[in-house]
């Protein structure tokens, strides 16, 4: 399936900002399950964008803006040929053996609830994937998904698990948080989500299961990804694979968010097969 | 637990040779002229303002470190042996990183469980693959000695990060040169004031960038900190700027600081601000002691950090446990400074033996720093031991346990007149790109209590001035 | 140098200097409180002591009106008290703050008198103070400042920190003397336009005192106090130390030796210059005809106005 997207981000500064300095990850990777067949990015300010890698391999840009910066705008179009491959990554670019993603992080550390609800689970060491689906199917029951904003905090799991309610991200933080806590390499996704003529940014996980390889879940959804989804970036929770981070964008005294609008449509066009 | 080991005297009271000449003028100096003396130190460590902050006092918020005026002595032989063992040390402990951060080598051959590296938070993936000039990253090491026997001495802690104390190390000399001038013309001391010459050009040594005098900064936490007195101490004795985050910004990959005629490339940044707080756009986005961008231009080789991002992965005391083993994977060498015996509560047969000899045993949170979260015990009472044994039981991967040592005992000032007191030695080994440097002696420091081990600044210990003899 | 150590230096001898002529106001104002009205005194001295310290607003909110702003209360103020940024305990912590930040860009001289003078001050009781211990804490306050400022003169290098460090004396030396001509201009005008005489004496010498000027006026003048005497020599005497001239003729030349040393001038020297040009250009008749209360009205707006040039030129 072809997938065209165009993503675009606005950042207001009240006041001006003296002068800013962001790192966008906005640049999505081929691998089994995607080809990007045209991807641009681009900043409607004047300054250089100093593309680089960041520790999992995702493509970055970092610029810094010289002030007073009142509105910073971001656009990432592209369009990506996608495949369903039943959850199942190959062919993705991996700079960690698997054990490095059981890191927990300040958003995935568990409290005594997710603790607790991660022994509630029938775990077998021989038979993770079970585990992992029951896992899904859980929080699908026990959080209710809120719209994913490309922008907004997203909630740690242990906040996601107690008030009930959390956008992907947070029930991705859950996801994570869980299956580490039961030995399985688990990750944060950040992408896009194609379906129908909408399309929206959305986090899930991915789990590493021996024999098999990564999968991912989207726990939000009760579903492994399939040709609707776009993986953008990887990493050990929503902050690392934050699209759009920057001085002065974390703590919001004089940042006004503003909701990236975004469009991902399915194009005419037919398949082009494998690449 | 063995007699306690005494580097003045012997058992039977004989004065060991090297502090025959010392030990003669303690006794011949009337004792309220050391008292005197020492107030005059005291004065003077406070007129300069060296205080140190202690956290979780609301009151004494710059407080002094006592200062002992009775010179701790190690003769030529010690130190030699000493600083060998140490150079071997840091050596192995850069191999370390470098290899955790690049093929994971001692990974693979199974000698150090991967979780140690993988789930430890101080290894930073930011690093992975991330080439550092000549492949060092702890530039500058304390490693933190005690002593049991006339030729043992132990490595009880690596500090890989940002160890602090040596400028305690200098003004304790300084302080000595000017109360004492009559000691030093009976004893021949080997020098440490060359200190920050050694340092100054280690840090130039590892400049990304050939062809121009680089800028090296010292990067401090600010006024606050607790040893943000050194900071300004040791900037002001290299003679270079001594920056806070906001002084900085990174533009297009590049470091800058703001001066009075406008932006200045920096090429090293000595910093001591903890890797959590470097850069708000990779690490704690909280962080307003960084520098953003700081992170950016690192890894595009515009700018050394030193120590190294991610150093800290080698130096808890859970990795402490396996540096014999590490030493010998990279060097292929026995190491010549012993490891103190230590269980690791997170391996079930050690936590057993751990929790069955709580009173006799230091028991040490893995992470844990400056004498904080620790059960000494023996010295410990009941309550308290009870209290260990639950955190230890909970979270047995956050502790190790060692035996208590009987660290040596030096002579020292205190109320009643010169008696021994516990000491240790934090010497401070320098790693350049041309060579390694370690000025003779370190920081010693002193339980002023009588019988207590703790010698950490921040639960009461004091200093001394650490002479090595160059004869 | 950075930008942050050059403010540092700014502020810390700013704040010096402020202690210093707050400690001149609480001592004159204590000498014209205790004259006996027939001869001068006046009641509400302690209300134009927080009126000269510039703190006004805060002290209404705190105390209730200046007119019956009381010895104890101003005293506490303008002296001791936390909530007053600018009392003169708070100058000295922030100046040691200051002086702390940028610890390797002073001599140890300098900053011993600073770590000191902290120290000790930490020994006054944190009670209203009698007379004496007042007098002494004034006196100690006033050798700190001659202390710093000595040290200064005597152990630092003649280079951009040293210009930046008297810029902030000279700048809020200058901002002191106009504030207290601004809040006692009326007993310096003309005598058909105020109710005065011979009584006036007392104020007039008070405004020497609190700027130390009485026996440099004699020297001056040669002549008895004179209300226009007083104006020309706070105002356009370069003689005078703390005369307006004088602060903007060391002000103006610091600041073309550092536009000198760094091969590049700004806004801050433009600024400077004009207005030593001015203050050079105008006889005291002149500054009386357009109206001393005006003219002196748009030196502490000038005077401000300086201070921001050169924090956005240099500090930032």
């Amino acid at each position: 399936m072809r997938v065209r997207i165009r993503h675009e981000i606005t950042q207001r500064f009240e006041p001006p900002a003296r002068n800013t300095t962001a790192t966008v990850r906005l640049t999505p990777r081929s691998h089994d399950g995607q080809f990007i067949l045209r991807w641009t990015l681009d900043l409607f300010s004047d300054c250089r964008l100093n593309p680089a890698e960041d520790a999992f391999g995702n493509l970055c840009h970092t610029f810094t803006l010289d002030g007073p910066v009142d509105v910073l705008t971001v656009i990432a179009e592209g369009e990506v040929e996608t495949q369903d491959t039943t959850g199942i990554l190959r062919g993705t670019v991996e700079r960690f053996p698997p054990p490095l993603f059981l890191r927990q992080t300040e958003l995935t550390e568990p409290d005594e609830a997710v603790l607790k609800l991660a022994r509630s689970l029938p775990f077998s060491a021989d038979d993770p994937l079970s585990f992992l689906h029951t896992l899904m199917a859980t929080l699908k029951e026990r959080i209710a998904e809120v719209p994913t904003s490309a922008l907004s905090d997203v909630l740690p799991a242990g906040e996601a698990l107690k008030t009930g309610t959390g956008c992907s991200g947070a029930v991705a933080h859950l996801f994570t948080s869980v299956a580490r806590l039961h030995s399985i390499p688990a990750r944060h996704i950040s992408g896009y989500l194609a379906s129908g003529d909408a399309g929206t940014a959305r986090h899930w996980a991915e789990a590493y299961v021996p024999k098999i390889g990564w999968i991912g879940f989207d726990a939000g959804r009760d579903m492994c990804p399939t040709e609707e989804y776009v993986r953008l970036a990887v990493g050990l929770d929503s902050l690392d694979v934050a699209p759009l981070r920057g001085t002065g964008f974390d703590t919001r005294q004089n940042v006004r968010a503003e909701e990236g609008r975004l469009s991902a449509r399915i194009a005419q066009a037919q398949s082009q097969g494998q690449n | 637990m063995r007699q306690t080991f005494d580097e003045m005297s012997s058992s039977d009271g004989t004065v060991r040779p090297a502090y025959e000449t010392l030990s003669q003028w303690l006794s011949n100096v009337p004792q309220d002229v050391l008292a005197h003396r020492r107030k005059e130190a005291e004065f003077i460590f406070r007129r300069i303002g060296i205080t140190f902050a202690v956290y979780g006092e609301q009151n004494a918020q710059e407080r002094l470190i006592p200062f002992d005026i009775v010179p701790r002595i190690l003769t030529k032989e010690e130190w030699v042996q000493l600083s060998k063992g140490l150079e071997q040390r840091v050596k192995a402990l850069n191999h370390y990183i470098h290899d955790v951060y690049s093929k994971r080598e001692i990974l693979k051959a199974g000698k150090i469980p991967e979780e140690l590296v993988y789930k430890n938070p101080a290894f930073r993936p930011e690093m992975n693959g991330q080439r550092v000039p000549h492949d060092l990253y702890v530039h500058i090491a304390g490693i933190d000695i005690v002593r049991t026997d006339p030729s043992t001495f132990y490595v009880l802690e690596d500090n890989a990060r940002t160890p602090s104390g040596v400028s305690y190390m200098l003004e304790n000399r300084e302080i000595m040169l000017r109360l004492f001038p009559e000691l030093f013309s009976m004893y021949k001391v080997a020098p440490v004031e060359n200190y920050a010459d050694d340092l100054l050009a280690t840090l130039r040594s590892l400049s990304p960038h050939s062809g121009h005098e680089p800028n090296v900064v010292i990067l401090t936490p600010g006024i606050y900190n607790s040893a943000y007195y050194e900071h300004s101490f040791l900037a002001d004795k290299l003679g270079v700027d001594l920056v806070e985050g906001r002084d900085l910004f990174v533009k297009d990959a590049v470091v800058y600081m703001r001066t009075t005629e406008g932006p200045k490339r920096v090429d090293v940044i000595y910093r001591r601000l903890d890797d959590d707080f470097l850069d708000p756009l990779a690490f704690r986005r909280d962080s307003v002691l960084g520098v953003p961008g700081l992170m950016s231009a690192y890894q595009a080789g515009n700018v050394t950090l030193t120590n190294a991002v991610g150093t800290g992965v080698a130096d808890d005391k859970a990795v402490y446990s396996y540096m014999p083993e590490i030493i010998k994977f990279y060097l292929g060498e026995e190491p010549i400074l012993p490891n103190v015996p230590t269980w690791r509560c997170r391996e079930p047969d050690h936590l057993k033996y751990v929790l069955e000899h709580l009173p006799e045993l230091v028991v040490k949170e893995v992470h844990g720093s400056g004498g904080y979260g620790m059960l000494v015990g023996p010295t410990a009472d009941k309550a308290q031991i009870e209290a260990f044994r639950a955190k230890v039981s909970a979270t047995p991967d956050n502790f190790i346990a060692q035996p208590t040592l009987a660290l040596s005992t030096c002579p020292t000032l205190v109320e009643q007149g010169v008696a021994p007191r516990h000491v240790d030695l934090r010497p401070f080994i320098l790693s350049g790109s041309d060579k390694v440097r370690i000025v003779p002696g370190g920081l010693t420091r002193v339980a002023m209590k009588e019988g207590s081990l703790v010698v950490n600044s921040s639960q009461g210990g004091g200093t001394k001035d650490t002479w090595v003899l160059d004869v | 140098m950075l930008s942050r150590t050059a403010d540092n230096l700014y502020w810390l001898t700013r704040y010096v200097e402020r202690a210093d002529c707050l400690a001149r106001i609480l001592d004159v104002s204590q000498r014209l409180a205790y004259t006996p009205v027939t001869y001068g005194g006046s009641t509400n001295e302690w209300g134009s002591a927080v009126l000269s310290a510039g703190c006004a607003d805060l002290y209404t909110n705190r105390y209730g009106p200046l007119e019956e702003a009381t010895e104890e209360n101003v005293v506490s103020f303008l002296a001791f008290e936390a909530e007053n940024a600018s009392s003169i305990r708070n100058c000295f912590e922030v100046a040691r703050t200051n002086a702390r930040s940028v610890r390797t860009a002073l001599t140890s001289e300098m900053w011993d008198v600073i770590n000191s003078a902290w120290i000790e001050l930490r020994n006054f009781p944190n009670r209203p103070l009698t007379r004496d211990e007042l007098a002494r804490f004034l006196a100690f306050v006033k050798e700190t400042s001659l202390r710093f400022d000595g040290a200064t003169f005597r152990t630092m290098l003649r280079n951009d920190a040293y210009w930046f460090a008297r810029s902030g004396v000279q700048l809020e030396r200058a901002d002191n003397t106009a504030r207290i001509l601004d809040v006692k201009y009326h007993v310096l005008l003309p005598e058909k336009e105020h109710v005065g005489g011979p009584l006036d004496y007392f104020q007039w010498t008070s405004i020497l005192r609190s700027v130390s000027a009485l026996t440099a006026f004699h020297w001056v003048y040669r002549d008895s106090v004179k209300p226009w005497l007083v104006a020309d020599l706070l105002i356009l005497n370069r003689q005078m130390p703390r005369s307006l001239a004088a602060c903007y003729d060391s002000l103006a030349r610091n600041l073309d030796d550092i536009a000198g040393a760094y091969g590049r001038q700004g806004p801050s020297q433009r600024l400077g210059r004009s207005m030593l040009a001015r203050l050079t250009n105008r006889s005291i008749e002149d500054i009386f005809q357009t109206g001393l209360h005006e003219f002196i009205s748009e030196f502490i707006s000038d005077n401000n106005k300086l201070g921001a040039e050169i924090t956005e030129q240099y500090l930032t």
